[in-house]
């Protein structure tokens, strides 16, 4: 357990940099955390970010897969989005816990 | 997780069988280094062309009869040998498993495969393979890159940090 300062608010992350209360999160905060990880938050992004989190107040394993049939955003696009590790990169992002899933 | 300063930067995934365990193991193998933003090649060999060849892919199966582990749906004792002489069981057990993984987001092979092919993986047959059991290129998935030799497979594998791995 950890605290970060984003938005001049102060956040509990675990030692990974994860969000451990989601409801701490806003857009400001996301984007401070998104620059950190090299990206440059845009509307679409922002869609994404909705998404993960509404999948993750419902409970629901987040998976690419869901994300692809999600009608939000293709694979395709998610990875240009999110470079590198998109689904690890875009929990972070939007505040959420990293994804335990293995597809 | 411990942070490790030597990491995968690539992974070449050799699958040579074609039970549904075998192909999905390459394949959870290969999306998952996908994902993690790691390179990834799978290539595809001798029963493993199962996986790639379109009228073959749709419904994979897994091994009944010479497979200890196979177990009782629901009873959890081993299947008996002789349940996998009975035709039909072995499309069944498959069918379960097919149905029981489509529940935990494992797509079917051609659906793994766009999802795998957007992240930036490639998949690959094996020339050898190809000319063994006649397949001809048009009847290989549209995911498919190309059709290579054993040499062109090591020249593929080749960088810093990259792994072969046999599935």
């Amino acid at each position: 357990m950890a605290t970060k300062n984003y938005a001049k608010t102060n956040v509990e992350v675990n030692e990974e940099g994860y969000f451990t209360d989601p409801s701490q999160w806003n857009k400001e905060i996301a984007k401070e955390i998104a620059a950190e990880e090299g990206v440059e938050l845009t509307d679409q992004h922002f869609e994404v970010l909705e998404l993960l989190r509404q999948k993750n107040d419902a409970g629901e394993a987040l998976s690419i897969r869901g994300i692809n049939k999600s009608g939000v955003v293709d694979v395709k696009t998610f990875y240009q989005l999110f470079p590198g590790a998109p689904l690890k990169k875009a929990t972070k992002i939007a505040g959420i816990p990293k994804p335990a899933s293995c597809v | 997780m411990s942070e490790n300063s030597h990491k995968i930067k690539k992974v070449n995934i050799i699958c040579a069988k074609g039970n549904i365990e075998d192909i999905y193991a390459a394949l959870v193998l290969g999306n998952g280094a996908v994902m993690e933003g790691i390179e990834a090649n799978l290539f595809f060999t001798f029963f493993g062309m199962e996986g790639i060849v379109k009228k073959w892919m749709k419904k994979p199966h897994t091994a009944v009869i010479g497979n200890p582990a196979m177990r009782m749906p629901g009873l959890g004792s081993r299947m008996p040998t002789l349940m996998g002489v009975i035709p039909g069981v072995e499309a069944m057990v498959s069918g379960m498993m097919r149905r029981e993984m489509d529940k935990l987001d494992v797509p079917p092979i051609d659906e793994f495969f766009e999802l795998y092919t957007a992240g930036g993986g490639k998949i690959y047959a094996c020339k050898l393979a190809m000319d063994m059991f006649k397949i001809k290129e048009d009847e290989l998935s549209e995911h498919v890159s190309g059709v290579l030799t054993v040499g062109e497979f090591y020249e593929l594998a080749g960088g810093e940090n990259s792994h072969i791995i046999f599935t």
